[in-house]
């Protein structure tokens, strides 16, 4: 059963992934994204890590791609030109894009890690939920946590200034 | 499943992203392709923390999820800004930096 789950969104993740590099309108890019989301969010239900799985669908594949679609619908369909600037372009990436596949593997597998085979030690029943997360997030990794609101205050202010209409070329932003 | 499939998956999807950005024009796709090579890295940080059995790993990809997002509201933000000045969405077209 276990396999099967992987399986299927192991494909789903994949073919996610490799619509969204293929597919020549940015919209379909983005829907392609959703579904290699709810993918990886399956695989993280697989790898008993629900609240992380829950803030994949809450976060990435609602509020980010939201945020995807209403820009791709402002700035509309841009065709890509076929005119490459480097001979060869969509042939060498692929090539490129594979011999980094070919090096991470090499890399992972030739290890030795020992428990690289293994599906990882019998974990006990509160593993993952929110709650664990929540004990991890607010006792030992209190100021990452707080770094990370304050990036994302900054990114925020960040944003508005760079996006805001500009109502006179001298006025502030 | 040992971690080893989900470990050479995450590989192959952060290759597929890398591709994907050699290979796009469009600064909103290559924004994607970058999603998608950081979500390959959170895939293996979550498969390690099941493999030592402890939670710290899905801690740090929620923080990668965080940056992420960040990434992104700044990132859209500049091709509405580019937008708005009439530019080229198009990173080959966009070189005043280039010397």
């Amino acid at each position: 059963m276990e396999e099967v789950v992987f399986f299927v969104a192991a494909l789903g993740a994949l073919g996610g992934a490799i619509a969204v590099i293929a597919l020549r309108n940015p919209f379909y890019s983005v829907l392609a994204l959703v579904v290699h989301l709810f993918s990886l969010a399956a695989l993280f239900l697989l790898l008993q890590a629900e609240f992380a799985a829950a803030a994949q669908i809450v976060v990435y594949a609602g509020a980010v791609m939201v945020l995807y679609v209403f820009v791709v619908a402002y700035v509309g369909g841009v065709e890509e030109p076929t005119w490459e600037p480097i001979p060869g372009q969509r042939l060498l990436a692929p090539l490129l894009g594979l011999a980094l596949f070919v090096e991470l593997s090499i890399a992972v597998l030739g290890s030795s890690l020992a428990a690289l085979g293994t599906g990882g030690p019998e974990v006990e029943a509160g593993f993952g939920t929110p709650e664990a997360i929540g004990r991890l997030l607010l006792e030992k990794f209190l100021v990452p946590f707080e770094a990370a609101s304050l990036l994302l205050l900054l990114a925020t202010v960040g944003a508005v200034v760079l996006a805001a209409r500009r109502k006179k070329a001298g006025a502030a932003a | 499943m040992t971690t080893e499939w989900y470990i050479v998956l995450s590989a192959l999807l952060f290759a597929t992203g890398a591709s994907g950005v050699l290979i796009r024009r469009s600064p909103v796709v290559i924004l994607l392709c970058l999603e998608l090579m950081l979500n390959a890295g959170n895939l293996a940080l979550i498969a390690f923390s099941r493999m030592v059995g402890n939670e710290e790993g899905q801690v740090f990809a929620l923080i990668v999820m965080v940056v992420a997002a960040c990434e992104v509201v700044v990132g859209l933000g500049l091709i509405v800004a580019i937008f708005r000045r009439r530019l080229p969405l198009n990173v080959d077209d966009l070189r005043e930096l280039r010397g």
